[in-house]
């Protein structure tokens, strides 16, 4: 055995993935990181606005941490996004006022903004609104402009920084739920899961909506509750006449909480979300509404200038936001049970936060267990992105076709995607120590299934390659949760007569 | 990257493009066809049942023996092709010259031409597009996707299923579903007639007791893993759900089959017009797209009932080519717009010349029985016993026809009425 610490982190959303990134910079620690999910960032983190907020909405008197590590972490996507790879950009943001009340209620976030120190976010009114977003409703009279506002593929975020902590030496255990934390003499021992005890020295709760569950599990914090809030979205193809250039955001006043309308990163248009608060029981209901979805499409038209139709949406979802009591973030580490750290209801702006947060608990832990954390030498901060042809000149898809014929492949037209990408996602999944190859993962991925025709064309095509990648019958191949067919036709006719 | 050229390049080798190829060959127009498909014969090499080719061979084929024949034709012939070859883009370099960006296997290849027929079909539709909501769970399929599993694959998607939508392939999967011993629980059609042709609803629902309910509509579907259940409505005269109708099939499987669309990236990158009731390319007689010298044929061009349709439009946008390339560009002069009347909903081609005969293909908007399919600036008049959408019009319009027309008149109506 080595003397290092064992870790577990419960939940591979975007904050136990941070965590775990940070935590694999220093020797002290040997890492697991477990995962409920098949694969990595399905919670929370996958179904979000996916913005990188400037911060300005947070007040530091109610919610200190919210507000300083929110900045911070907007900061911290910049290097990290650089390092790793992920898609990002940073148009700024625009919170829409469109009467005198909202105009009141928007002064308030400057005042705010001064307070967390947010660069630049200052009120502007029509002709600059109307030459920062072209596209702004004509009903809109000013907005508050924040600079650092932007924009990041938040699955493809997560896929990226778990690739890179396993990279550094981090262990990812996926579809291993965690039954509860083993606590015995004032000190944590493990976690035990559907999979098996695992020993650790260290335990860290970033479950996200189920967090509560866990922190109760280990005897800490038992009034603490996770209510989930359902937030409904839209998303539109990518062929939209008009389409936001800017993060905008109708005013939150105290009867709505307020509509964003963005061009995602990946140049869909998506609009949401709703806000719609759960009975506790309801974890699992992600499902969409007619009412919802009416809601923001209704909500966003006073944002755009001209709404995109209905009939070219390509996707509706909904996401289950962890709400903590009173909003408050539960980041913490303690002494009894020695070992046990907390860093849960991580609502709203935690995928901003998440690097911050990371670091945060991994200054908790060194202060909290007396561990003097000792940096890796040869840590490596880089994760390459998958390569692909989207977008690239047409000399240089001849290069990778000569060196990799898979490359000259079409498998998704909507997108360009190659049988090479597929099998590099494949590849990666495997390395990462992803159990189960989904053709949800491969679409997070490779985008392939990210179009208009949403898989039509290509799913059985990717299915196929899988299913001959690794060597199971195509039935036998994971969709999402479950197997793409029930077996073969032959078989199950065997089956019946007998 | 190497460059060839051609006088016209098919992209796209189902039915329409495979007939396009053939017939530009014929014509002595240097033809290659491009397939992305490892084979050439496009989405009728699923179809095991029959229904092919009752008006092109005039004989009752299945899908697979239909394009057969046709690639008989093609192979005898020894018309050019490229398998496996994604078109990446399509540059317009001048009237008579694009450029056809192919991405192979063995590297990119640029084709310059004079003329392309684009014959690349139709997607389908999804759930998203229309509008279902709940859960996001798996089973769901679309009928296309079914049958390539099924007929291609072998492998069964499900053992309860429900087909929301009663398209021809709706209807045709429910048999196929039937006949594999899943149970198909019912047929799901929002409007109050059904969507795919009558004899498909005879010999596919009717014959397999498979209930069909119109003027319903799935209003959630509902599932933490996998599908669990549909809850189904009844819908007014606006399509809505009627509160306090709604009641739940319980199902693994949801089969959508609610409509194609053509499927005109690539051209939409090139700036063509759409006609949104089509959601097709405006074309004139030939076939022919605002951009000169491309041409649009089979379901990329307007969803059709038959396969020999899509065939017959392959050959014509061939014979476009072949007109274009002789005179430098489609020679005719004045375009008579063709409009859409009474009970029209959509109707193709978008212009006419009056200088030869040509075909009309046209949908009604609704049901209508003991009707007059007129042209009246022609006097022309067709009577029918029943128009049904999902039911193509089609007639030939004679040159002659055209004699009667004032030099003045740009435009002739298309409409149906009473008798």
């Amino acid at each position: 055995m080595s003397d290092k610490y064992r870790v577990v982190i419960v939940g591979a959303g975007v904050v136990g993935s941070s965590i775990a990134r940070v935590l694999s910079m220093y020797e002290n620690f040997d890492i697991t990181l477990v995962e409920k999910e098949p694969d990595v960032g399905w919670g929370a983190s996958k179904a979000n606005t996916s913005i990188v907020h400037p911060g300005h909405e947070e007040e530091p008197d109610v919610h200190p941490l919210r507000a300083k590590l929110c900045v911070k972490g907007n900061e911290m996507w910049r290097t990290w996004a650089k390092e790793l790879e992920i898609p990002v950009t940073f148009p700024g943001e625009l919170m829409v006022f469109t009467n005198d009340e909202e105009e009141k209620k928007a002064r308030e976030y400057i005042k705010l903004a001064r307070l967390n120190n947010v660069p630049g976010v200052r009120i502007i009114y029509q002709e600059e609104l109307r030459v920062l977003e072209p596209n702004i409703a004509r009903e809109a009279k000013g907005a508050v402009y924040a600079p650092t506002g932007g924009l990041i593929s938040p699955f493809e975020a997560v896929i990226a920084v778990v690739e890179n902590a396993v990279e550094n030496g981090v262990k990812l255990m996926t579809e291993t739920e965690v039954l509860g934390v083993k606590v015995s003499e004032g000190r944590v021992k493990g976690v035990e899961t559907n999979r098996g005890f695992i020993e650790a020295d260290i335990v860290i709760n970033a479950a996200g909506l189920y967090s509560d569950k866990i922190t109760h599990s280990a005897g800490v914090e038992l009034n603490f509750q996770v209510k989930p809030r359902k937030g409904e979205y839209l998303l539109f193809d990518e062929d939209i006449p008009v389409k936001p250039t800017r993060v905008l955001h109708t005013t939150p006043t105290p009867i709505t909480k307020g509509v964003y309308a963005i061009t995602t990163v990946h140049g869909n248009v998506l609009i949401g979300p709703t806000a719609e608060d759960l009975p506790i029981e309801a974890k699992g209901d992600a499902s969409t509404s007619v009412k919802g979805l009416d809601y923001v499409y209704q909500e966003a038209s006073k944002l755009l200038r001209e709404m995109p139709p209905r009939s070219r949406v390509i996707r509706t979802f909904a996401g289950l936001r962890p709400e903590p009591p009173g909003g408050h973030w539960l980041i913490k580490a303690y002494s009894d049970p020695w070992g046990f750290v907390n860093a849960a209801g991580i609502r709203s702006p935690g995928f901003t936060s998440a690097p911050a947060i990371a670091e945060y608990v991994a200054n908790l832990i060194s202060e909290t267990f007396d561990i003097k954390l000792v940096k890796k030498t040869n840590w490596n901060p880089y994760r390459r992105d998958i390569t692909r042809l989207n977008n690239r000149p047409l000399s240089e898809i001849d290069e990778l076709i000569k060196k990799n014929p898979a490359y000259g492949e079409i498998v998704c037209y909507c997108k360009t995607v190659s049988k090479a990408e597929i099998l590099e996602a494949v590849d990666r999944m495997i390395k990462t120590g992803i159990k189960t190859i989904t053709l949800d993962g491969l679409k997070f991925r490779t985008y392939a299934g990210f179009g208009m025709c949403q898989g039509a064309f290509c799913r059985w095509r990717i299915a196929k390659i899988v299913s001959e990648k690794l060597g199971v019958p195509l039935y036998d191949v994971t969709v999402k949760r479950t197997k793409y067919g029930i077996g073969d036709v032959k078989t199950l006719w065997v089956e019946r007569k007998g | 990257m190497k460059t060839l050229e051609y006088d016209t390049v098919v992209i796209g080798g189902g039915p329409a493009g495979i007939a396009a190829a053939i017939k530009a060959t014929e014509l002595g127009l240097k033809t290659i066809l491009i397939e992305n498909r490892d084979l050439l014969g496009g989405i009728p090499l699923q179809c095991v049942h029959t229904g092919f080719g009752l008006h092109y061979f005039k004989e009752d084929l299945t899908g697979t023996q239909f394009v057969t024949r046709l690639l008989d034709k093609l192979e005898k012939l020894r018309v050019e092709y490229l398998l496996k070859a994604h078109v990446h883009s399509i540059e317009y370099l001048d009237y008579d010259k694009k450029l056809v960006n192919v991405v192979t296997p063995q590297g990119v290849v640029r084709i310059l031409t004079k003329t392309i027929i684009y014959t690349t079909g139709a997607r389908e539709r999804h759930l998203y597009e229309i509008g279902v909501v709940g859960d996001r769970p798996d089973g769901v399929y679309t009928a296309g996707e079914a049958q390539t599993l099924m007929d291609i694959y072998g492998i069964m998607p499900g053992r309860e299923v429900v087909i929301i939508g009663s398209g021809d392939v709706g209807l045709i999967m429910a048999r196929r579903f039937a006949l594999e011993g899943a149970k198909v629980k019912a047929v799901i059609e929002i409007l109050p007639y059904p969507g795919g042709l009558m004899r498909n609803v005879m010999q596919c629902l009717r014959d397999y007791n498979i209930p069909l309910l119109l003027g319903h509509t799935v209003v959630k579907v509902v599932g933490k893993k996998r599908v669990e259940k549909v809850i189904v409505a009844k819908v007014d005269e606006n399509f809505k759900p009627i509160e306090g109708t709604e009641f739940e099939i319980p199902c693994d499987t949801v089969v959508l089959s609610v409509g194609l669309r053509p499927y005109l990236k690539v051209l939409e990158k090139l700036g063509i017009h759409i006609d949104p009731a089509t959601g097709g390319p405006v074309v004139n007689e030939y076939l022919e797209t605002n951009i000169p010298g491309v041409f649009v044929a089979g379901n990329a061009l307007v969803v059709n009932d038959l396969v020999d349709y899509a065939v017959e439009q392959g050959e014509l946008a061939a014979e476009g080519a072949k007109v274009f390339i002789e005179n430098k560009g489609i020679p005719t002069k004045n375009w008579k717009l063709v409009e859409k009347g009474r009970n029209i909903r959509l109707v193709v081609p978008h212009a006419v010349s009056g200088e030869r005969d040509v075909i009309i293909y046209a949908r009604v908007a609704n049901p209508e029985r003991n009707v007059y399919v007129q042209i009246p600036e022609l006097g022309f008049r067709l009577f029918s016993y029943g128009v049904r959408p999902a039911e193509m019009i089609w007639f030939k319009l004679r040159k002659d026809m055209f004699s009667k027309l004032g030099a003045d008149v740009n435009k002739i109506t298309l409409e149906v009425k009473p008798r």
